[in-house]
């Protein structure tokens, strides 16, 4: 387990001093200007060595996408969006970093904003997170009063602006360009790629999109060092990494723990174990609402961590897990992402905007059992036509929780098929 | 869902004066010409100031951005958090129905929604009170079940507690937000098992908690008065890089409260597009004068970034840069496409100084 000095986020329930002396009491804004006087690219370099991958969910490598932005300016402005519209259902993590730990993310943005050239961030904060986005807002606000953003910022000769904007309820604005959109003051339908934000994002402009907690992270791994932040977790999944557990632990909570520790040792930590026991554990969605349900029978020696769960067909996503005991019907749970994903979705491709109301609609039935054995290999089947046939990944995230729950449960699907025609209750059934 | 404007709506919407400035405050975050964005923030303001979002509203933020009002219909149906109905005078209640929430029991607090206030969401119940609906995961999971009301989250629901918390509003009294179980925020219940010397010195409550304890609106709509209005970017931001700010037709009260707050910068710019036009191109070198180059970057404004600019159009100097009259001024403004900030910033009278080995 992690040890407490190893931590990031030594704020993350805001038990402490939340305000920016307390922050610089726990060692953040310390040196920024200096780690700025080293210049762009020792700053990459230093990210890229680290081995953080975006915390958002896809783990693209940060570094790496910080190096997509343009050397040299064009005349046009450059602009980092740190992407705060946490809605993936389970995801409670950046939460706890804007209200409890805000500072961590303004010093962040200032750092890899100068990294990239940008003249400007522009943090997009989900609508309903009003007291976070008021949290967030005062410590920008202590940033500025205190000259460590803006003009000159932390005495750098660098000037830069740390804007906080909000949306207004909308899953899809997480998705990097529809985020664009949206903070362009329109509807938040994603845009075809290419051209990709680094080279035209917003206002048209070489644009950055990162998640709330990959910035966040920036000014200790800096500090700390590279090595430091690459000594936790299997190569290829470095780093300490905020995590979830929800649902059926004896105690959900959010903590910093490092990567490819156990799923079982995570739950046994930091949840207080299954409710009812281990053997009372049911299945498991790893890392948001996109993510391939895995059953029990796969998690005695799962490890988590982004290669282990692509490995076993599902995702690390955000590392924030629902847990599901054997009370829950888990053919319903999963019906309710695909209902999740029918009211999000945007409406511009038809493969997703019909797609994902016809597969909750068969996802009805299945929970009921009204429905034909042959209507599970066409339901998967429609899974397969959505898959890779949108603009965004809506569609795919839309897509693989069904494919995930047909892999794993197929069979109590079939017997819940079977008990409603027969009349009969298979031996699954009666145990409930 | 279908989404379309109310079949009864007011006559006329505006903004208290509190939430105007507040609006143009906000309008300032994005560069000139790019006013749109601010359509979200604003249209979320008109709907706290009037529970729900009007035609008139639309209208008059269409107006104030400068956008079709189709654009700002468009924006308001897309976005869920826009309530197009009238909702209850005391409270919209929004339960999160999203997978963790559901096995953790949201379907109880639905009921009693459905029991206490009216079977069908987004309708009134028979006071007028309350209106309630489903809504998809509002981000605080490890809290399961919870519900948002006004505009603070309400956690670790049961279908006791949460009658509780009904009944409270109902008889006038706002409750405290937060954890409804005793958690302080989203720790394991019963204490955190990590961060252990780090328990317990900070405020009574949570970073949400409370705000919504010290500000006090809860269940409130907001006319702009509730907090301090504070607009740093406006006075100490670099304000859009190349693009100049745009001189306001009437000067608005967050401008005013600005110029007081930071007198130097916020100047209006200077150099109106009349007199810029004359420009004569200065006395330019190739290279430093023995004795290397002065640190230009001591000038207000200028950084590693803009001195290899200026290095690059030929001024390695402070001597060259005090030296400059207002048409060569126009002339390097001009390649710099910093509009303005070479008056705006003092170079010259900085320069000065620095030539004659002084320190400004």
């Amino acid at each position: 387990m992690l040890k407490d000095q190893d931590r990031i986020f030594t704020n993350l329930y805001g038990m402490n001093d939340r305000s920016l002396a307390g922050a610089k009491m726990r060692g953040h804004w310390d040196g920024t200007a200096g780690i700025l006087a080293n210049g762009r690219d020792w700053i990459i370099d230093q990210m890229k060595a680290s081995g953080l991958r975006g915390r958002g969910g896809a783990g693209f490598p940060t570094g790496l996408k910080w190096s997509f932005m343009p050397k040299e300016t064009d005349g046009r402005p450059a602009y980092l969006v740190i992407n705060a519209d946490e809605s993936e259902p389970a995801t409670c993590k950046d939460r706890e970093i804007m209200r409890h730990d805000p500072h961590t993310l303004v010093e962040g943005a200032l750092i890899a904003g100068f990294a990239m050239g940008a003249c400007a961030a522009y943090i997009y904060i989900r609508g309903e997170y009003i007291r976070e986005k008021e949290a967030l807002q005062a410590a920008i606000d202590e940033a500025y009063d205190a000259g460590l953003i803006g003009r000159n910022a932390c005495k750098s000769g660098y000037d830069f602006d740390v804007y906080l904007h909000h949306g207004a309820g909308a899953y899809i604005c997480g998705e990097e360009t529809a985020l664009i959109e949206s903070l362009e003051g329109k509807k938040g339908m994603p845009r075809m790629k290419p051209p990709f934000p680094a080279g035209a994002g917003l206002y048209g402009c070489p644009t950055t999109v990162n998640n709330v907690e990959s910035i966040a992270v920036v000014p200790t791994i800096l500090r700390r060092g590279a090595d430091w932040f690459a000594s936790f977790g299997r190569p290829n999944n470095a780093g300490t990494k905020l995590m979830a557990l929800t649902g059926h632990v004896n105690t959900p909570c959010v903590f910093e723990e490092e990567m490819s520790m156990s799923v079982r040792e995570i739950i046994e930590k930091h949840g207080g174990g299954i409710r009812g026991g281990w053997d009372n554990l049911k299945a498991i969605i790893p890392g948001g609402a996109s993510c391939p349900v895995l059953p029990k029978h796969k998690l005695e020696d799962a490890i988590f961590d982004f290669d282990w769960m692509r490995e076993n067909q599902s995702s690390f996503g955000t590392g924030c897990m629902i847990v599901m005991d054997n009370s829950v019907d888990v053919v319903k749970a999963v019906w309710r992402l695909a209902s999740f994903f029918k009211h999000e979705s945007c409406g511009q491709c038809t493969p997703c905007r019909e797609g994902t109301g016809w597969m909750m609609r068969v996802m009805d039935r299945l929970v009921t059992g009204d429905a034909e054995i042959e209507e599970i290999d066409m339901l998967l089947d429609v899974t397969k036509q959505v898959e890779g046939h949108t603009i965004c990944a809506l569609g795919d995230a839309a897509a693989w929780p069904i494919q995930g729950l047909i892999r794993h449960f197929r069979d109590e699907i079939e017997d819940r098929i079977k008990a409603k025609k027969t009349g009969r209750v298979t031996a699954a059934y009666a145990a409930e | 869902m279908l989404r379309r404007l109310y079949s009864e709506q007011p006559a006329s919407f505006e903004f208290t004066e509190a939430n105007k400035a507040w609006a143009e405050g906000q309008i300032a975050k994005y560069p000139e010409g790019r006013q749109q964005s601010a359509v979200i923030p604003l249209l979320w303001r008109a709907q706290e100031q009037e529970g729900w979002l009007t035609k008139p509203a639309l209208e008059y933020v269409g107006d104030m951005l400068g956008m079709p009002y189709i654009r700002v219909l468009e924006v308001a149906t897309f976005y869920f958090m826009f309530q197009l109905q009238p909702v209850g005078t005391v409270a919209h209640i929004q339960v999160c129905g999203t997978t963790t929430c559901m096995i953790c029991g949201s379907g109880d607090i639905i009921e009693v929604c459905k029991r206490r206030i009216n079977e069908k969401p987004h309708a009134l119940s028979a006071d007028g009170k309350f209106s309630w609906e489903e809504v998809e995961c509002l981000g605080a999971c490890a809290n399961a079940p919870m519900a948002q009301i006004g505009k603070d989250y309400f956690e670790d629901l049961t279908a006791e507690n949460f009658e509780k918390l009904l009944d409270q509003m109902e008889a006038g009294n706002v409750p405290v937000p937060g954890s409804q179980a005793g958690r302080y925020s989203s720790e394991p219940a019963g204490g955190p098992v990590v961060l252990a010397e780090h328990k317990g010195t900070g405020a009574e409550y949570n970073g949400s908690v409370q705000r919504a304890v010290d500000i006090g609106d809860t269940l409130k709509r907001i006319d702009g008065t509730e907090v301090p209005l504070l607009t740093p970017w406006i006075s100490k931001g670099a304000g859009h890089g190349e693009v100049a700010k745009p001189a306001a037709p009437a000067k608005s009260a967050v401008q005013q409260a600005a110029e007081k707050k930071a007198a130097p910068a916020a100047k209006p710019a200077p150099a109106p597009a009349a007199e810029a036009e004359v420009e004569e191109k200065p006395v330019t070198l190739d290279a430093a004068r023995e004795g290397g180059a002065d640190d230009l970057k001591k000038l207000k404004g200028v950084g590693p970034k803009l001195e290899e600019t200026l290095n690059e159009l030929g001024f390695y100097h402070f001597d060259q840069i005090a030296a400059w009259t207002p048409e060569q001024v126009a002339w390097v403004d001009s390649r710099l496409k910093f509009k303005g900030r070479i008056e705006r910033d003092g170079w010259i009278e900085q320069a000065k100084i620095f030539a004659e080995g002084g320190d400004a």
